[in-house]
Protein backbone atom coordinates (compact mmCIF):
# COMPACT_ATOMS: atom_id res chain seq x y z
CA UNK A 1 0.00 0.00 0.00
CA UNK A 2 1.02 3.59 -0.39
CA UNK A 3 1.58 3.97 3.34
CA UNK A 4 4.33 1.35 3.44
CA UNK A 5 6.68 3.10 1.03
CA UNK A 6 9.03 5.93 1.94
CA UNK A 7 8.45 9.38 0.51
CA UNK A 8 11.42 8.92 -1.80
CA UNK A 9 10.10 5.63 -3.20
CA UNK A 10 6.65 7.15 -3.74
CA UNK A 11 8.18 10.05 -5.61
CA UNK A 12 10.30 7.72 -7.73
CA UNK A 13 7.15 5.79 -8.71
CA UNK A 14 5.39 9.04 -9.50
CA UNK A 15 8.25 10.26 -11.69
CA UNK A 16 8.39 6.94 -13.58
CA UNK A 17 4.62 7.04 -14.13
CA UNK A 18 4.70 10.66 -15.31
CA UNK A 19 7.51 9.87 -17.77
CA UNK A 20 5.30 7.15 -19.27
CA UNK A 21 2.27 9.39 -19.41
CA UNK A 22 4.06 12.21 -21.21
CA UNK A 23 4.71 9.77 -24.05
CA UNK A 24 1.03 8.74 -24.45
CA UNK A 25 -0.16 9.13 -28.06
CA UNK A 26 -2.85 11.80 -28.28
CA UNK A 27 -5.36 12.99 -30.87
CA UNK A 28 -6.81 16.42 -31.50
CA UNK A 29 -10.15 17.18 -29.85
CA UNK A 30 -11.54 18.39 -33.17
CA UNK A 31 -11.17 14.79 -34.32
CA UNK A 32 -12.12 12.88 -31.16
CA UNK A 33 -14.94 15.28 -30.33
CA UNK A 34 -16.35 14.73 -33.77
CA UNK A 35 -16.20 10.97 -33.27
CA UNK A 36 -18.14 11.32 -30.03
CA UNK A 37 -20.72 13.46 -31.80
CA UNK A 38 -20.96 10.95 -34.66
CA UNK A 39 -21.44 8.10 -32.21
CA UNK A 40 -24.27 9.96 -30.50
CA UNK A 41 -26.00 10.73 -33.77
CA UNK A 42 -25.68 7.14 -34.93
CA UNK A 43 -27.10 5.70 -31.72
CA UNK A 44 -29.68 8.39 -30.99
CA UNK A 45 -32.33 6.39 -32.81
CA UNK A 46 -31.99 3.54 -30.33
CA UNK A 47 -31.84 5.70 -27.25
CA UNK A 48 -35.27 5.40 -25.68
CA UNK A 49 -34.56 7.76 -22.83
CA UNK A 50 -33.67 10.37 -25.43
CA UNK A 51 -36.51 9.84 -27.89
CA UNK A 52 -39.17 8.99 -25.40
CA UNK A 53 -41.25 5.87 -25.68
CA UNK A 54 -44.97 5.55 -26.41
CA UNK A 55 -46.88 4.64 -23.26
CA UNK A 56 -48.16 1.37 -24.62
CA UNK A 57 -44.66 0.12 -25.39
CA UNK A 58 -43.13 1.23 -22.12
CA UNK A 59 -42.45 -1.81 -19.92
CA UNK A 60 -42.64 0.49 -16.93
CA UNK A 61 -45.95 2.07 -17.79
CA UNK A 62 -48.43 2.59 -14.96
CA UNK A 63 -50.16 -0.58 -14.05
CA UNK A 64 -53.90 -0.81 -14.59
CA UNK A 65 -56.21 2.03 -13.68
CA UNK A 66 -58.39 4.05 -16.02
CA UNK A 67 -57.50 7.14 -17.93
CA UNK A 68 -59.99 9.91 -17.58
CA UNK A 69 -59.67 12.30 -20.45
CA UNK B 1 32.84 29.92 33.73
CA UNK B 2 29.31 28.79 34.55
CA UNK B 3 28.15 28.04 31.02
CA UNK B 4 30.85 25.77 29.77
CA UNK B 5 29.61 22.71 27.97
CA UNK B 6 31.46 19.56 28.56
CA UNK B 7 31.76 16.97 25.89
CA UNK B 8 31.49 13.62 27.51
CA UNK B 9 33.90 11.23 25.87
CA UNK B 10 32.45 7.78 25.64
CA UNK B 11 34.72 5.09 24.30
CA UNK B 12 33.28 1.99 22.83
CA UNK B 13 32.34 0.07 19.75
CA UNK B 14 30.88 2.23 16.96
CA UNK B 15 27.37 1.09 16.02
CA UNK B 16 28.26 1.32 12.35
CA UNK B 17 31.86 0.20 11.83
CA UNK B 18 32.28 -1.57 15.18
CA UNK B 19 35.78 -0.11 15.66
CA UNK B 20 36.82 1.01 19.12
CA UNK B 21 36.61 4.79 18.98
CA UNK B 22 35.44 7.86 20.84
CA UNK B 23 31.73 7.87 20.26
CA UNK B 24 29.15 10.61 19.92
CA UNK B 25 25.34 10.28 19.99
CA UNK B 26 23.67 10.28 16.62
CA UNK B 27 19.93 10.20 15.79
CA UNK B 28 18.68 8.06 12.95
CA UNK B 29 14.88 7.92 12.45
CA UNK B 30 14.42 9.03 16.07
CA UNK B 31 16.53 6.17 17.39
CA UNK B 32 19.70 7.07 19.31
CA UNK B 33 22.90 5.34 18.17
CA UNK B 34 26.58 5.86 18.99
CA UNK B 35 28.85 6.51 16.03
CA UNK B 36 32.56 7.28 15.83
CA UNK B 37 33.39 10.67 14.36
CA UNK B 38 34.22 9.16 10.95
CA UNK B 39 30.86 7.39 10.56
CA UNK B 40 29.04 10.44 11.94
CA UNK B 41 30.62 12.59 9.17
CA UNK B 42 29.62 10.06 6.51
CA UNK B 43 26.08 9.94 7.83
CA UNK B 44 25.81 13.72 7.80
CA UNK B 45 26.82 13.90 4.14
CA UNK B 46 24.59 10.93 3.23
CA UNK B 47 21.73 12.77 4.86
CA UNK B 48 22.54 15.72 2.68
CA UNK B 49 22.42 13.51 -0.41
CA UNK B 50 19.17 12.02 0.78
CA UNK B 51 17.61 15.47 0.99
CA UNK B 52 19.07 16.47 -2.32
CA UNK B 53 17.65 13.40 -4.02
CA UNK B 54 14.22 14.03 -2.48
CA UNK B 55 14.26 17.65 -3.59
CA UNK B 56 15.46 16.78 -7.07
CA UNK B 57 12.79 14.09 -7.42
CA UNK B 58 10.14 16.57 -6.36
CA UNK B 59 11.27 19.12 -8.91
CA UNK B 60 11.51 16.42 -11.59
CA UNK B 61 7.92 15.40 -10.82
CA UNK B 62 6.77 19.03 -11.03
CA UNK B 63 8.65 19.49 -14.28
CA UNK B 64 7.09 16.34 -15.78
CA UNK B 65 3.62 17.43 -14.68
CA UNK B 66 4.18 20.72 -16.45
CA UNK B 67 5.34 18.90 -19.58
CA UNK B 68 2.26 16.65 -19.44
CA UNK B 69 0.01 19.72 -19.26
CA UNK B 70 1.81 21.23 -22.25
CA UNK B 71 1.45 18.06 -24.32
CA UNK B 72 -2.23 17.81 -23.44
CA UNK B 73 -2.83 21.46 -24.25
CA UNK B 74 -1.53 20.92 -27.78
CA UNK B 75 -4.53 18.71 -28.55
CA UNK B 76 -7.01 21.21 -27.16
CA UNK B 77 -7.74 22.89 -30.45
CA UNK B 78 -11.46 23.15 -29.96
CA UNK B 79 -14.13 22.70 -27.26
CA UNK B 80 -16.56 19.77 -27.38
CA UNK B 81 -19.60 22.04 -27.46
CA UNK B 82 -18.11 23.83 -30.48
CA UNK B 83 -17.83 20.52 -32.32
CA UNK B 84 -21.48 19.96 -31.42
CA UNK B 85 -22.74 23.39 -32.44
CA UNK B 86 -24.74 22.12 -35.36
CA UNK B 87 -26.34 19.31 -33.38
CA UNK B 88 -30.01 19.85 -32.72
CA UNK B 89 -30.82 21.06 -29.24
CA UNK B 90 -32.82 18.70 -27.09
CA UNK B 91 -36.47 19.33 -26.36
CA UNK B 92 -38.26 19.11 -23.07
CA UNK B 93 -37.92 15.88 -21.19
CA UNK B 94 -40.73 14.20 -19.37
CA UNK B 95 -39.26 11.58 -17.12
CA UNK B 96 -41.27 10.34 -14.21
CA UNK B 97 -40.88 7.87 -11.44
CA UNK B 98 -42.55 4.73 -12.76
CA UNK B 99 -41.77 2.42 -9.88
CA UNK B 100 -40.77 2.98 -6.28
CA UNK B 101 -39.05 0.01 -4.65
CA UNK B 102 -39.66 0.07 -0.91
CA UNK B 103 -38.32 -2.43 1.53
CA UNK B 104 -34.89 -1.39 2.71
CA UNK B 105 -34.74 -0.43 6.34
CA UNK B 106 -32.02 2.13 5.90
CA UNK B 107 -30.03 4.13 3.32
CA UNK B 108 -29.71 2.51 -0.09
CA UNK B 109 -26.02 2.66 -1.00
CA UNK B 110 -25.65 0.80 -4.27
CA UNK B 111 -27.61 -0.90 -7.02
CA UNK B 112 -27.04 -2.77 -10.27
CA UNK B 113 -29.20 -4.04 -13.12
CA UNK B 114 -29.36 -7.61 -14.29
CA UNK B 115 -28.72 -8.19 -18.01
CA UNK B 116 -32.37 -9.22 -18.33
CA UNK B 117 -33.23 -5.50 -18.02
CA UNK B 118 -35.76 -6.04 -15.32
CA UNK B 119 -34.09 -7.38 -12.22
CA UNK B 120 -32.22 -5.11 -9.86
CA UNK B 121 -29.95 -5.83 -6.92
CA UNK B 122 -29.58 -3.19 -4.22
CA UNK B 123 -27.67 -2.96 -0.95
CA UNK B 124 -28.18 -0.88 2.12
CA UNK B 125 -26.64 0.49 5.30
CA UNK B 126 -28.67 -1.98 7.34
CA UNK B 127 -26.73 -4.89 5.85
CA UNK B 128 -29.53 -6.15 3.59
CA UNK B 129 -29.06 -6.98 -0.06
CA UNK B 130 -32.30 -7.34 -2.03
CA UNK B 131 -33.02 -8.57 -5.56
CA UNK B 132 -36.14 -6.96 -7.06
CA UNK B 133 -38.24 -7.48 -10.15
CA UNK B 134 -38.57 -3.88 -11.27
CA UNK B 135 -41.64 -4.55 -13.42
CA UNK B 136 -43.73 -5.90 -10.54
CA UNK B 137 -41.73 -4.36 -7.63
CA UNK B 138 -41.67 -7.79 -5.99
CA UNK B 139 -38.68 -8.79 -3.90
CA UNK B 140 -37.27 -12.01 -5.26
CA UNK B 141 -34.35 -12.59 -2.92
CA UNK B 142 -33.03 -11.03 0.24
CA UNK B 143 -29.89 -11.74 2.20
CA UNK B 144 -28.53 -10.17 5.35
CA UNK B 145 -24.81 -9.49 5.33
CA UNK B 146 -22.82 -9.89 8.55
CA UNK B 147 -21.80 -6.23 8.34
CA UNK B 148 -23.54 -2.89 7.99
CA UNK B 149 -22.85 -0.37 5.20
CA UNK B 150 -22.91 -2.70 2.22
CA UNK B 151 -21.45 -0.11 -0.11
CA UNK B 152 -21.08 -2.23 -3.20
CA UNK B 153 -23.19 -4.74 -5.04
CA UNK B 154 -23.20 -6.15 -8.54
CA UNK B 155 -25.20 -8.57 -10.67
CA UNK B 156 -23.35 -11.38 -12.43
CA UNK B 157 -23.58 -11.34 -16.24
CA UNK B 158 -25.40 -14.69 -16.21
CA UNK B 159 -27.99 -13.35 -13.79
CA UNK B 160 -27.35 -16.34 -11.54
CA UNK B 161 -25.36 -14.67 -8.80
CA UNK B 162 -24.74 -11.37 -7.06
CA UNK B 163 -21.67 -9.94 -5.38
CA UNK B 164 -21.60 -7.51 -2.48
CA UNK B 165 -19.43 -6.13 0.29
CA UNK B 166 -18.69 -3.14 2.45
CA UNK B 167 -17.39 -2.67 5.96
CA UNK B 168 -16.49 -6.34 6.15
CA UNK B 169 -13.54 -5.50 3.79
CA UNK B 170 -14.59 -8.41 1.62
CA UNK B 171 -16.47 -9.05 -1.58
CA UNK B 172 -18.71 -12.11 -1.35
CA UNK B 173 -20.58 -13.90 -4.11
CA UNK B 174 -24.04 -15.39 -3.51
CA UNK B 175 -25.51 -17.76 -6.10
CA UNK B 176 -29.19 -16.96 -6.64
CA UNK B 177 -31.47 -19.87 -6.11
CA UNK B 178 -35.19 -20.17 -6.56
CA UNK B 179 -35.45 -23.10 -4.23
CA UNK B 180 -37.47 -21.83 -1.28
CA UNK B 181 -35.85 -24.33 1.04
CA UNK B 182 -32.33 -23.18 0.36
CA UNK B 183 -30.79 -20.52 2.51
CA UNK B 184 -28.97 -18.06 0.27
CA UNK B 185 -26.50 -17.13 2.97
CA UNK B 186 -25.36 -20.74 3.26
CA UNK B 187 -23.89 -20.75 -0.24
CA UNK B 188 -21.94 -17.54 0.27
CA UNK B 189 -18.42 -17.49 -1.13
CA UNK B 190 -15.87 -14.96 0.09
CA UNK B 191 -13.84 -13.88 -2.90
CA UNK B 192 -11.96 -10.65 -2.24
CA UNK B 193 -10.06 -9.58 0.86
CA UNK B 194 -8.96 -6.02 1.30
CA UNK B 195 -7.47 -4.25 4.30
CA UNK B 196 -10.18 -1.62 4.35
CA UNK B 197 -13.80 -1.21 3.27
CA UNK B 198 -15.01 -2.38 -0.11
CA UNK B 199 -16.32 0.63 -2.05
CA UNK B 200 -17.14 -0.88 -5.45
CA UNK B 201 -17.25 -4.20 -7.23
CA UNK B 202 -18.05 -5.41 -10.72
CA UNK B 203 -17.99 -8.72 -12.56
CA UNK B 204 -15.91 -8.70 -15.71
CA UNK B 205 -17.37 -10.23 -18.89
CA UNK B 206 -18.09 -13.49 -17.10
CA UNK B 207 -19.18 -14.78 -13.72
CA UNK B 208 -15.61 -15.97 -13.17
CA UNK B 209 -13.80 -12.76 -12.34
CA UNK B 210 -14.54 -9.80 -10.11
CA UNK B 211 -12.91 -6.39 -9.99
CA UNK B 212 -12.97 -4.59 -6.64
CA UNK B 213 -12.09 -1.13 -5.32
CA UNK B 214 -11.32 -0.43 -1.69
CA UNK B 215 -10.74 2.16 0.98
CA UNK B 216 -7.25 0.71 1.25
CA UNK B 217 -6.30 2.65 -1.89
CA UNK B 218 -6.09 -0.30 -4.27
CA UNK B 219 -8.19 -2.08 -6.89
CA UNK B 220 -7.89 -5.80 -7.46
CA UNK B 221 -8.96 -8.50 -9.88
CA UNK B 222 -10.02 -11.86 -8.36
CA UNK B 223 -10.89 -15.33 -9.59
CA UNK B 224 -14.31 -16.14 -8.17
CA UNK B 225 -13.90 -19.92 -8.00
CA UNK B 226 -10.60 -20.01 -6.12
CA UNK B 227 -10.67 -16.58 -4.47
CA UNK B 228 -7.18 -16.02 -5.86
CA UNK B 229 -5.85 -12.52 -6.44
CA UNK B 230 -5.09 -12.26 -10.16
CA UNK B 231 -3.86 -8.69 -10.35
CA UNK B 232 -3.65 -5.70 -8.08
CA UNK B 233 -3.63 -2.05 -9.05
CA UNK B 234 -1.62 0.40 -6.96
CA UNK B 235 -1.36 4.08 -7.62
CA UNK B 236 -4.15 5.93 -5.88
CA UNK B 237 -2.94 8.02 -2.98
CA UNK B 238 -6.13 7.55 -0.96
CA UNK B 239 -9.37 5.54 -0.81
CA UNK B 240 -10.67 4.34 -4.17
CA UNK B 241 -14.41 5.03 -4.29
CA UNK B 242 -15.57 3.78 -7.67
CA UNK B 243 -14.68 1.84 -10.77
CA UNK B 244 -16.12 1.00 -14.17
CA UNK B 245 -15.06 -1.55 -16.77
CA UNK B 246 -14.58 -0.52 -20.39
CA UNK B 247 -17.30 -1.77 -22.76
CA UNK B 248 -16.08 -5.20 -23.88
CA UNK B 249 -15.34 -4.18 -27.45
CA UNK B 250 -12.71 -1.69 -26.44
CA UNK B 251 -10.37 -3.97 -24.59
CA UNK B 252 -9.13 -4.78 -21.17
CA UNK B 253 -9.14 -1.54 -19.27
CA UNK B 254 -11.07 -0.02 -16.42
CA UNK B 255 -11.26 3.39 -14.81
CA UNK B 256 -11.24 4.14 -11.09
CA UNK B 257 -11.82 7.31 -9.08
CA UNK B 258 -10.74 8.14 -5.56
CA UNK B 259 -10.43 10.49 -2.63
CA UNK B 260 -7.13 11.68 -4.05
CA UNK B 261 -9.19 13.53 -6.72
CA UNK B 262 -7.66 11.36 -9.41
CA UNK B 263 -9.34 9.28 -12.07
CA UNK B 264 -7.00 6.53 -13.31
CA UNK B 265 -7.30 4.25 -16.30
CA UNK B 266 -5.70 0.81 -15.85
CA UNK B 267 -4.58 -2.02 -18.09
CA UNK B 268 -6.13 -5.11 -16.52
CA UNK B 269 -3.48 -7.51 -17.73
CA UNK B 270 -0.34 -5.63 -16.70
CA UNK B 271 -1.69 -3.84 -13.65
CA UNK B 272 -0.23 -0.60 -14.97
CA UNK B 273 -1.94 2.76 -14.95
CA UNK B 274 -2.09 4.01 -18.53
CA UNK B 275 -3.62 7.44 -18.02
CA UNK B 276 -4.42 9.61 -15.03
CA UNK B 277 -6.50 12.74 -14.71
CA UNK B 278 -6.43 15.16 -11.81
CA UNK B 279 -8.77 18.04 -12.56
CA UNK B 280 -11.47 17.52 -9.96
CA UNK B 281 -11.27 19.56 -6.78
CA UNK B 282 -12.56 16.92 -4.43
CA UNK B 283 -13.28 13.19 -4.04
CA UNK B 284 -14.47 11.42 -7.18
CA UNK B 285 -17.55 9.42 -6.19
CA UNK B 286 -18.47 7.85 -9.48
CA UNK B 287 -16.90 7.06 -12.86
CA UNK B 288 -18.66 5.67 -15.91
CA UNK B 289 -17.37 4.86 -19.40
CA UNK B 290 -18.97 6.50 -22.38
CA UNK B 291 -20.88 3.85 -24.42
CA UNK B 292 -18.27 3.91 -27.23
CA UNK B 293 -15.44 3.38 -24.74
CA UNK B 294 -13.50 6.42 -25.95
CA UNK B 295 -14.31 8.60 -22.98
CA UNK B 296 -15.58 8.47 -19.42
CA UNK B 297 -17.55 10.72 -17.07
CA UNK B 298 -16.97 11.37 -13.40
CA UNK B 299 -19.07 12.79 -10.59
CA UNK B 300 -17.43 14.47 -7.61
CA UNK B 301 -17.93 16.12 -4.24
CA UNK B 302 -16.85 19.36 -5.93
CA UNK B 303 -20.42 19.50 -7.35
CA UNK B 304 -19.28 18.98 -10.94
CA UNK B 305 -19.39 16.13 -13.41
CA UNK B 306 -16.67 16.02 -16.05
CA UNK B 307 -16.08 14.24 -19.32
CA UNK B 308 -12.59 12.97 -20.12
CA UNK B 309 -11.68 12.00 -23.67
CA UNK B 310 -9.25 9.07 -23.58
CA UNK B 311 -7.77 9.61 -27.03
CA UNK B 312 -7.20 13.33 -26.57
CA UNK B 313 -5.98 12.46 -23.05
CA UNK B 314 -7.75 15.37 -21.36
CA UNK B 315 -10.90 16.68 -19.76
CA UNK B 316 -13.18 17.98 -22.53
CA UNK B 317 -16.29 19.09 -20.72
CA UNK B 318 -17.50 20.19 -17.28
CA UNK B 319 -21.13 19.86 -16.25
CA UNK B 320 -21.79 22.35 -13.51
CA UNK B 321 -23.94 25.28 -12.50
CA UNK B 322 -23.44 27.90 -9.84
CA UNK B 323 -26.69 26.82 -8.27
CA UNK B 324 -25.45 23.27 -7.84
CA UNK B 325 -23.33 23.18 -4.72
CA UNK B 326 -23.79 19.63 -3.50
CA UNK B 327 -21.64 16.74 -4.55
CA UNK B 328 -22.57 14.40 -7.38
CA UNK B 329 -22.63 10.86 -6.05
CA UNK B 330 -23.38 8.82 -9.13
CA UNK B 331 -23.37 9.21 -12.93
CA UNK B 332 -24.43 7.18 -15.95
CA UNK B 333 -24.96 7.72 -19.69
CA UNK B 334 -28.04 7.06 -21.77
CA UNK B 335 -27.60 4.46 -24.54
CA UNK B 336 -26.39 6.89 -27.21
CA UNK B 337 -24.25 8.87 -24.81
CA UNK B 338 -26.17 12.05 -25.49
CA UNK B 339 -27.52 12.32 -21.96
CA UNK B 340 -25.65 12.12 -18.67
CA UNK B 341 -27.75 11.38 -15.62
CA UNK B 342 -26.23 12.45 -12.31
CA UNK B 343 -27.55 11.93 -8.80
CA UNK B 344 -26.65 14.55 -6.21
CA UNK B 345 -26.47 14.97 -2.46
CA UNK B 346 -29.16 17.69 -2.66
CA UNK B 347 -31.71 14.92 -3.39
CA UNK B 348 -32.04 15.74 -7.10
CA UNK B 349 -31.05 14.11 -10.36
CA UNK B 350 -29.74 16.42 -13.07
CA UNK B 351 -29.85 15.41 -16.70
CA UNK B 352 -27.06 16.93 -18.82
CA UNK B 353 -26.65 17.27 -22.58
CA UNK B 354 -23.23 15.65 -22.94
CA UNK B 355 -22.38 17.39 -26.22
CA UNK B 356 -23.55 20.91 -25.46
CA UNK B 357 -22.66 20.94 -21.78
CA UNK B 358 -26.03 22.27 -20.64
CA UNK B 359 -28.54 20.88 -18.20
CA UNK B 360 -31.73 19.66 -19.88
CA UNK B 361 -33.75 18.54 -16.92
CA UNK B 362 -33.85 18.30 -13.15
CA UNK B 363 -35.74 15.45 -11.50
CA UNK B 364 -37.21 15.64 -8.03
CA UNK B 365 -38.64 12.82 -6.02
CA UNK B 366 -36.15 11.46 -3.58
CA UNK B 367 -36.36 12.69 -0.02
CA UNK B 368 -32.71 12.35 0.78
CA UNK B 369 -29.34 12.06 -0.99
CA UNK B 370 -29.26 10.12 -4.24
CA UNK B 371 -26.47 7.65 -3.64
CA UNK B 372 -26.52 5.44 -6.72
CA UNK B 373 -27.83 5.60 -10.28
CA UNK B 374 -27.68 3.18 -13.23
CA UNK B 375 -29.28 3.15 -16.66
CA UNK B 376 -30.86 -0.19 -17.60
CA UNK B 377 -28.90 -2.42 -20.03
CA UNK B 378 -31.17 -1.60 -22.97
CA UNK B 379 -31.53 2.07 -22.08
CA UNK B 380 -35.30 2.07 -21.58
CA UNK B 381 -35.13 3.37 -18.04
CA UNK B 382 -32.78 4.23 -15.22
CA UNK B 383 -32.89 3.44 -11.53
CA UNK B 384 -31.78 5.64 -8.65
CA UNK B 385 -31.20 4.62 -5.04
CA UNK B 386 -31.28 7.03 -2.13
CA UNK B 387 -30.64 7.57 1.55
CA UNK B 388 -34.44 7.88 1.81
CA UNK B 389 -34.46 4.02 1.84
CA UNK B 390 -36.08 3.70 -1.59
CA UNK B 391 -35.15 3.04 -5.18
CA UNK B 392 -36.97 4.71 -8.06
CA UNK B 393 -37.20 3.58 -11.66
CA UNK B 394 -37.57 6.47 -14.09
CA UNK B 395 -38.64 6.33 -17.71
Amino acid sequence: MAQELSEKELLKMEVEQLKKEVKTPRTLISKTGKEIKDYVEAEAGNDLLLKGIPEDKNPFKEKGGCAIS
Amino acid sequence: MCDQTFLVNVFGSCDKCFKQRALRPVFKKSQQLSYCSMCAEIMATDGLHENQTLASLKSEAECLKGKLEEERAKLHDVELHQVAERVEALGQFVMKTRRTLKGHGNKVLCMDWCKDKRRIVSSSQDGKVIVWDSFTTNKEHAVTMPCTWVMACAYAPSGCAIACGGLDNKCSVYPLTFDKNENMAAKKKSVAMHTNYLSACSFTNSDMQILTASGDGTCALWDVESGQLLQSFHGHGADVLCLDLAPSETGNTFVSGGCDKKAMVWDMRSGQCVQAFETHESDINSVRYYPSGDAFASGSDDATCRLYDLRADREVSIYSKESIIFGASSVDFSLSGRLLFAGYNDYTINVWDVLKGSRVSILFGHENRVSTLRVSPDGTAFCSGSWDHTLRVWA
